[in-house]
């Protein structure tokens, strides 16, 4: 459980240095009127949609350190092998690194009133997510026919589950990308696009976040560094 | 007294709100059905989560019948009592309160309280309560699939959970899991709308201090069930695929009916903490919200302002950060290592302190207050008494070495139902009969509300008093029949029948409650707009019941805390939030 601990006080963090900000020690018993000076009294400046994806990046990333809680709990046992990662897995990797970066260049275009490069790079940064997910799908097929079915080892099944998830999470955003492209292909207005394609792209970029760091775990890259966190714990 | 500068030449400049996309409903369907507008979701959120506890509370009548008269009932067999179990607590802990006092209470309080229009993104909270409907409805199937609703205990441990030998192996199961996914995913919709909104939507002069409790609660608790809500999603997931797929994450090796299973090396013990991870947050998912309310019912009914409220804020968050790291304390008697027992042992003790807080400054708001005996005053007052005995057993059971013999006894069951079964649900009874007037114009009936009051007060404590005394014996908890056994005597039988009894009659007076909330809503007496002289912002809305978008057309501003009682030097016994200081000219916040 130590991922889900590590992420819930990451939380505790965020969230103890936001009410830190918030006047917690004010009497209010003893205080009338309404403050001129508006910092803390209101929400933030932050866009509400901003703030929305924000919190519900927060219940993703505590779904998927639980997921790794887990995978970490259950490796350790004695029947787990390690199912060899089809080389496909790092091509998909690196498509997702650009529909990322093409978001982010969406975004970058957005604020330049650049409409050309926004579409471009909408529309990159959305066939590459659909090739990632197709590319997935596809490693699904490799390791089927290599034999490794979802239930013949418990490693096996943490792939499947965790790929799945992930991906569910990337097919969700495709529908909110798919809404922005609509959007700017209608001719919204500026600030809203702008808005739009910038949480789509914090989005992405989570999840290629996300996905690093799952891999990391499934190829055993994270062990080294967990060995060393725990040297200097101990 | 400290007074915030202002400015006095100009007046209060107009809020700075930016203008909401309000949702203008075109027909009756977007009205009433298909709503965007939070109180009408909070209304669906309460019906539906009420009509289903209704469910639940048949259940538990069934199960008293089987314990108060084993034998003498052929419709209940061994396996239909495990159904019953399962359900009866799934439903109670999740489907109803969970639901009720996030989705019900938070979905009508939050905007109101903080002066906002309506939540902010209606159509999310929108879907969120259709998601619920659905989960609730998958819920109920599962009552009439060939097998039944699982039996697996509301905590649906494997391996039994997925084997057969447990009733409702075939569908029960599978569906019960389904509804839970569901749940969590129709939740997270509406809980970004509750953290959202306090965080975003706040009008002009509502300081996070100058929120009621009501609101804290609320709201912290919503964000413990965000984080903690996966935790439950990720267990059901890999449950429903260890069922389905045959994976093994939690199956071990095992021989089911003298055959090997096709599982082998998973642990049992994973679904455990991934399970009480969720687990014990819930337990204060619905608390918090129960402290808010009653925070507020005390101060409002007693004339009084709230004692300690800085220190009632501080200890809803610290009960919240506290109660992510107790959830082992659910797992003594699991086989985990001893070592944390002692850890868990220990942060469950000090949750303890916060939580001795509140209450010491409940009772010191009541004190020397102008006591109104209200039917909401008197739930509260339930509340505090059920709340602290509950709270005396727990810190019983947080002990390990005392655990270990008691669990899996009676005591237990007396234990949670009196903090997190009879506790709540006193402030959701309080809370209802409090805002009633607000949500439909009418005040309950006073009369039928003390016999309510009276019944299930009475009641509940002679249905769950005598069952700490049975769990000292060692009376089992889950056995269908107790059987022939010598260390339980003759009158512990006697004691179960009247404990049935009374169960049986503090269900009937729920009836009264649900008559009384449907008669009042055509007959009950008018209601006014603040009819119990509250200071709070939902009670100073321009129409009651408060009309689309809540606030007319100016938002509100506050001055004030929301505990403005008896204020001295005041003209009235209460001053409300958005009365400006005497002088103060004001001009009113645009939307």
């Amino acid at each position: 459980m130590s991922a889900i601990i590590l992420f819930t006080v990451t939380i505790a963090a965020i969230a103890g240095w936001w009410l830190s900000q918030q006047r917690l020690a004010a009497k209010p018993w003893l205080e009338q009127g309404v403050d001129v000076d508006l910092r803390g009294e209101r929400g933030s400046s932050v866009p509400t949609a901003k703030i929305g994806l924000g919190v519900f990046l927060a219940v993703v990333g505590s779904l998927f350190a639980l997921l790794i809680s887990a995978y970490s709990m259950r490796n350790s046992m004695v029947d787990w092998r390690e199912l060899p990662l089809p080389r496909l897995l790092w091509v998909n990797t690196g498509v997702l690194v650009i529909s990322s970066v093409a978001l982010q260049w969406a975004y970058m275009a957005a604020r330049r009133d650049d409409i050309d490069g926004l579409i471009v790079g909408l529309l990159i940064g959305g066939a590459s997510a659909v090739t990632f997910l197709a590319g997935q799908l596809l490693v699904w097929q490799q390791l089927k026919v290599a034999g490794y079915f979802v239930a013949s080892n418990p490693a096996n099944s943490f792939f499947y589950l965790i790929t799945a998830v992930h991906g569910l999470h990337l097919m969700g955003g495709l529908v909110a990308l798919g809404r922005t492209t609509a959007k700017v292909w209608r001719g919204a207005p500026m600030m809203q696009m702008r808005l739009s394609v910038e949480l789509c792209a914090i989005y992405w970029h989570f999840l290629l976040l996300v996905w690093l760091i799952l891999l990391g775990l499934m190829t055993g890259w994270t062990d080294n560094l967990v060995d060393i966190c725990r040297q200097l714990l101990t | 007294m400290v007074d915030i500068p202002f400015d006095e030449v100009a007046g209060i400049p107009p809020a700075e709100v930016g203008e909401v996309e309000l949702y203008h409903p075109h027909s009756w369907w977007t009205r009433y059905v298909f709503s965007q507008d939070a109180k009408v979701i909070a209304v669906q959120y309460s019906i539906t989560a009420m009509s289903i506890g209704m469910v639940a509370l048949v259940l538990s009548w069934m199960m008293r019948l089987q314990l108060g008269f084993p034998g003498t009932f052929s419709f209940i067999d061994a396996n239909q009592y495990l159904q019953f179990i399962t359900m009866h607590g799934m439903i109670m802990v999740i489907y109803l309160l969970t639901a009720l006092f996030l989705g019900g209470f938070g979905n009508y309080l939050i905007p109101l309280m903080v002066g906002a229009r309506d939540m902010v993104f209606p159509y999310v909270n929108m879907l969120s309560y259709w998601v619920y409907l659905l989960a609730v409805l998958v819920l109920v199937a599962t009552f009439f699939v060939p097998g039944g609703p699982t039996g697996a205990g509301w905590t649906l441990y494997p391996p039994q959970a997925i084997l057969s030998g447990t009733p409702g192996q075939d569908w029960g199961i599978v569906l019960m899991l389904a509804s839970l996914i569901l749940f969590i995913i129709g939740f997270t919709m509406g809980g970004l709308n509750y953290v959202v909104t306090v965080l975003q939507a706040r009008t002009r002069g509502m300081t996070l201090m100058r929120m009621p409790l009501t609101v804290w609660g609320i709201f912290t608790a919503t964000v413990m069930a965000l984080l903690a809500f996966p935790a439950l999603f990720v267990a059901s997931v890999m449950l429903l695929l260890d069922r389905l797929l045959g994976t093994s994450f939690f199956m071990p090796t095992l021989v089911e009916m003298g055959q090997l299973t096709k599982y082998g090396g998973g642990s049992p013990i994973l679904f455990q903490h991934l399970f009480w991870f969720f687990g014990h947050p819930e337990v204060y998912i619905v608390a918090l919200p129960a402290f808010g309310i009653i925070s507020d019912l005390i101060s409002v009914h007693a004339r009084k302002n709230i004692f300690g409220y800085r220190m009632m804020v501080w200890a809803i968050v610290a009960i919240g950060a506290l109660s992510f790291v107790v959830w082992a304390h659910h797992m003594y008697v699991s086989g985990m290592n001893p070592y944390f027992g002692f850890f868990f042992a220990t942060t469950t003790l000090i949750i303890a302190i916060p939580t001795a807080i509140k209450v010491y400054n409940w009772v010191l708001t009541l004190w020397r207050g102008d006591i109104h005996l209200t039917v909401p005053m008197l739930f509260a007052l339930a509340f505090i008494i059920t709340f602290v005995n509950g709270g005396l057993t727990g810190l019983f059971l947080g002990n390990v070495v005392v655990d270990v013999p008691l669990s899996d006894t009676m005591f237990v069951v007396a234990h949670f139902h009196m903090v997190m079964g009879i506790a709540p649900i006193m402030a959701v009874f309080g809370g209802l009969y409090h805002w009633y007037p607000k949500v439909t114009g009418r005040m309950l009936n006073e009369a039928l509300g003390r016999f309510h009051f009276w019944v299930t007060f009475i009641g509940a404590y002679a249905i769950f008093f005598p069952m700490h005394y049975l769990g000292l014996l060692g009376m089992p908890r889950r056995y269908h029949d107790i059987g022939e056994t010598t260390f339980v005597p003759a009158s512990a039988h006697d004691l179960n029948a009247f404990m049935s009894v009374a169960a049986l009659i503090v269900g009937f007076a729920q009836l009264v409650f649900l008559f009384n909330i449907i008669w009042s809503l055509f007959k009950g007496k008018e209601a006014g707009s603040n009819p119990w002289g509250a200071a709070s912002l939902e009670w100073q809305t321009p129409e009651t019941p408060p009309g689309h978008g809540n606030w007319g057309k100016d938002l509100p501003i506050v001055y004030r805390w929301a505990y403005d009682y008896s204020v001295p030097g005041a003209a009235g016994d209460f001053v409300p939030q958005n009365e400006p200081p005497a002088g103060l000219a004001t001009q009113g916040a645009h939307p």
